[in-house]
Formats: C-alpha cells, structure tokens, sequence
C-alpha cells in the first residue's frame, strides 16, 4: 500500500479540525496505516503546529519556508512536488485552500485526483472507492480510482468522524532544503475581512433563513413578515446573496457566517454542504421546501414538504393569532 | 484581451428535482430541463464586462455534443463573438484530467491572454480549471469573485474564502481563474436573443483536429470513474408534518413555541 499523507493546514500556530478527520480518512484507506503529517509555513508559528501534531502522528514533515508563510497554493504545490514520494496518497480538506490547489498538484505529480469524498469503502487491487455528492447533494455516486500511480483525495471537512487513536510521540522530520527554489506568478498581497452588516447573525438565537426558493426580491417581505411575529433575524443562503437581493453579512454557510441559534429554519434551502457547515451548536432545525428529495431534510429536526411563499403567510398568521391571545 | 470561457450544459438542478432511474445506478434523465452551468454563466458574463471595458474577444467553448451547442448559443446571445464546440468519440467518459487535456489542446491552437471557467459543476468537483492551468504551465486562482486588470500583464484578484474574508492575489496572465458566483450579476438573455445567434455557424473541433492522442483521453484514460448513483441509507431524518397547511402551521407553531423559537 502507497505511503499516506495529510496535508494540515493552520492558522496563527494552530491547525484547523482536519489532523484527527485525515486521520480517520487514512484508517479507511488502509486500516493499519500510519499516515504521515505533511505542513508548511515559517518560523514559530509551524514549529508549533509541528509539535502538536507529533501528539497524534507517527511523523510530521516539516518545510519551512519564509515564502509560503501564507499558503500561497502554486507556491504550496511547488514544494510538496519537490518533496512528496512518487506514487503516495496525499489527502487534503476540500476547503478553499484544497479546491485551489489539488487539482493542479494532481497534474504535476501525474496521479489521480478524487475531490471531496465524503466517504472511503476502501481498496480492492490499485482500484479506491470512495463516496461522493452530486446535484447539490441529491443524490451520491460511487466514484472508482486507480491509485496505483498515486492520488490526491480531497476530503470533506466533517465528513470523517475521528476514531479513537493511541497518542503518538512522533517525531518531526524537517524536509525543507527538499522544497526547492519557490516563486510564483500568483502572488499572496493582503486578505480583506469582510465588512459587518447591520445585524450580527452569528449571535442570533433565532433565525429564519431563506435561499432560492424565495424566487423574488419582492418575495423577502414574506420573509421579513414571519421574522418580525417570531422575534427572529432573517439570514439567507448563497443564491440569495449572488442575487444581491440579501447583504453578504446575511449569508450562512462556509463561505459566509457560522451560526449557532437555538432554532433555526430553513425556508426553500436545499442544503448543499457548504450552507451546512455554516449551521453549529445543533440548533432545532425546520426545514420548508417544496422538494421532499431536498437533501436540508436530512438534516432536520422537522420537516415541511411545502412552497414556502405559501406556507410562510400562514405560519406568519398562526404566530399572530397565539400572541393575540396570549396578550 | 482574448478571453475564453469554459462551460458545460448540465441538469438544472432548480429546475429539476434529481432522482434515480428504475435500475437504480444512474439518475432519471428523461424529461430532466438541461441549462448551462449556472456558476458558467457568471464567468461568460465577466468576461463580457472586460471585454467591454478594455476591448478584445469573448470565445465560448464546450466538450459535449450536438446538444450542447444550445449553451454556445445562449453565451452567445448573451455577447460572446464566437462559440466552439470540442466534439469526438474518443471524448465520452473522459474524467476532469480528459476533459482539461482536451481544453489544453484547443488552447493551443489560438490565443488567449485569460482564460476562465465557473466554480464548479452539478458535480461539485471544481477540478477542470486547475488541472487546465497545470497542464497549460499557467498560474490559477479559484473562487475568484473580483477581477481588476493591472499594467504590465497581470491582473489583481480577490478570492473569496472562509467567512467571506477576500484573499487579495496579483496574478501574471495568461492564467486561469474559476469564478465564483456572485461576482457580478449575468445579464438577461431572451428569446430574442436567442433567435439571433440560431443560425450562427459554430466551429467544431475533433480530436484529429487538436492533435489530441485518443489514448489520452476518454473512458481508457481516465483514472477516475462513476460506478452509479444512489440514494444513501439516511439517518433519522426529519419528522415530516403531515395535514392541512393551517394544522402543519399550526403543529410548528406549538414546536417552535416549545425549542424557544418565539418570542
């Protein structure tokens, strides 16, 4: 079986949850593996991701170089070409860093290339199979691959439940003269954060949230409306945000707010796993959508099989009416 | 500057609700609405506003059929100058390293000082675009959501990442970037439109034509296949609330009243 890496990425001298994912990702591959740690940066801030991991991998590679201090991916790539073994396994997390660079590392170090597994049934001769979404998650897909050449598998962060492992005390090998001489034609300037809208949806406990099903700007209103009798904030999808209808601030999901509520509900969300992530702290979760195959009711507490332009005003209604009696 | 766009004619997922075939190994294809790849559609349109700012040429490709021609012609109607199409035998069941191979090819029969593709397709693999750049030896940058152009060949771009921050990059072109949606806002094509580019002639390459080695390509080539589709075993799911609408309203109310979602 080809030697396994992961590639750990982290951020001011702390790794990201995925060390303990790509671990169990590994195990899938091949149960008695002892997958390599594979990470790059500079100065102290490596070392002590280095030494951490060293706690749960058997062997940490370490390159160091003051260039990639900011995992600039062409740069990134460069050096693990340069140091990676011909024919390994290298898993890294289907985030924004792994959809920018895997692709194109598969290419120059001529393996396969499997993005975003969501699960690994294992290997049979030089063939992997693994478990992929498609269609926004409505359906998944078997996915078969020749490894014998080597791969790079993106793994979905979450996806792989970390299993129980002995503590390691491994060691780290410094593999940074192997690197390589490393300049780019994409290069790092600055990252912008992004600016804070009117209401922190973060740390609302309630949210109504609404994607694609809303259809119409002028639809938000019914939107709004429900919000208001429930004491609640409107929060949205992606579709909604590119159709400029609701701010970016609004927007739930990996590449916009990590929400915690106590109850949230997802009106015509279908719920891809980027929106997904953006949900924690298991909140209640309501889930209105007039596609029961919609993959939100997966993950919903309860579920509604229903146009949400409809049902919403009568919702809206049935809280009014609760409050006027109660008043 | 010369512009292409990559972009593929795929199931409309908002239009179509996804379900298996009776043989349960491949989606149910019949009567399914097919329309380009929406996040394509944002590349074709920024492409368009370059184009419009500074000049140049906006040409349209795709790997696929006869069928296919029909999101040419739509990016065309929308205001790309040509659309082309990448059409053989050999093609069918090529993996995203076949089907960037093939790209690769026609590339490097024209000119092009930028080259883009969406974000990803109904697949959610997000790999041609980067597997075309490292073919190609040129630089690449995904999940681009704003594109400024600089002296001197390059261009400044911010990539959005995690919690909306903008990862700010300068970038020497010719490169190739995957555009994220939301990047600008693609105009609106109609009929009209539509019925003007009907009869434009729309170039069609094989894989002699590229000089594309059949070996490289399609289903013998790829490393990566599909077996099937299925619908996985869920796990509890949701509790469905089942009645009238005004009982469904009214069971939530006293569900959300209960989990302390009202106020």
């Amino acid at each position: 079986m080809a030697r396994i890496f992961a590639y750990i990425l982290h951020k001011s001298g702390v790794a990201d949850d995925s060390p303990a994912e790509l671990l169990a990702a590994a195990k899938k591959i091949d149960a008695v593996a002892s997958p390599t740690a594979i990470v790059t940066g500079w100065g102290a801030e490596l070392d002590a991701v280095c030494m951490a991991l060293s706690g749960s991998y058997n062997e940490v590679w370490k390159i160091a170089n003051e260039a990639i201090t900011y995992p600039n991916a062409e740069l990134v790539r460069k050096a693990l070409v340069n140091v990676l073994p011909k024919d390994c396994i290298l898993l890294v997390p289907h985030a924004h860093f792994g959809v920018d660079l895997s692709p194109g590392l598969s290419i120059k170090l001529n393996s396969a290339y499997i993005p975003d597994a969501v699960s690994i049934e294992g290997v049979e001769g030089t063939q992997l199979r693994v478990v992929r979404q498609e269609f926004g998650g409505q359906v998944s897909a078997h996915v078969s691959c020749d490894i014998s050449a080597g791969a790079v598998i993106n793994i979905r962060p979450g996806a792989f439940k970390p299993v129980q492992s002995a503590p390691a005390s491994g060691r780290v090998v410094d593999k940074s003269s192997e690197a390589g001489e490393l300049t780019a034609r994409r290069r790092f300037l600055e990252t912008v954060i992004a600016e804070s809208g009117d209401v922190d949806i973060s740390k609302q406990p309630v949210l109504v949230s609404i994607g694609r099903g809303i259809q119409e700007k002028e639809n938000l209103a019914i939107a709004q409306e429900l919000a208001d009798a429930m004491g609640a904030v409107l929060s949205c999808s992606r579709p909604v945000v590119d159709a400029k209808w609701m701010p970016k601030s609004r927007q739930v999901g990996s590449s916009g707010q990590t929400v915690k509520p106590k109850v949230y509900l997802a009106c015509g969300i279908s719920g891809s796993f980027q929106h997904l992530v953006g949900i924690k702290g298991n909140p209640f979760i309501v889930a209105i959508n007039k596609n029961p195959k919609a993959p939100i009711f997966q993950v919903a507490d309860v579920g509604i099989v229903a146009d949400m332009l409809e049902f919403l005003p009568e919702l809206t209604n049935k809280i009014r009416e609760l409050s006027a009696v109660s008043a | 500057m010369e512009i292409l766009a990559c972009v593929r004619r795929v199931p409309d997922t908002s239009e179509n609700e996804i379900e298996l075939n009776s043989a349960a190994n491949d989606i149910q294809r019949e009567d399914l609405v097919y329309s380009v790849n929406e996040p394509d559609n944002y590349a074709v349109e920024e492409a368009l506003q370059i184009v419009g700012r500074i000049g140049g040429n906006v040409t349209v490709v795709t790997v696929g059929g006869e069928e296919d021609e029909e999101v040419l012609r739509r990016e065309m109607a929308m205001g790309a100058n040509q659309g082309v199409l990448l059409s053989d035998e050999t093609f069918s069941g090529s993996d995203g390293k076949g089907i960037a191979t093939i790209l690769k090819a026609f590339v490097q029969k024209g000119h092009y000082d930028l080259i883009l593709t969406g974000v990803q397709a109904e697949d959610g693999s997000a790999q041609v675009g980067g597997m075309l750049a490292a073919l190609l030896d040129y630089p690449f940058a995904s999940l681009v959501n704003s594109i400024e152009i600089l002296d001197g060949g390059k261009l400044k771009i911010s990539r959005e990442i995690e919690g909306g921050t903008k990862e700010i990059n300068e970038i020497d072109l010719p490169c190739v970037l995957s555009i994220q949606t939301g990047i600008n806002e693609p105009r609106y094509v109609g009929m009209r439109g539509i019925r003007q580019v009907a009869s434009v002639n729309i170039p069609t390459f094989a894989g002699p034509d590229l000089g594309i080695d059949a070996s490289a390509v399609g289903e013998a080539a790829a490393k990566v296949k599909r077996e099937d589709y299925f619908v996985p075993a869920l796990g509890k799911g949701a509790e469905m609330l089942q009645g009238s609408r005004e009982e469904i309203a009214e069971k939530l109310v006293q569900l959300l009243k209960d989990k302390g979602g009202l106020k």
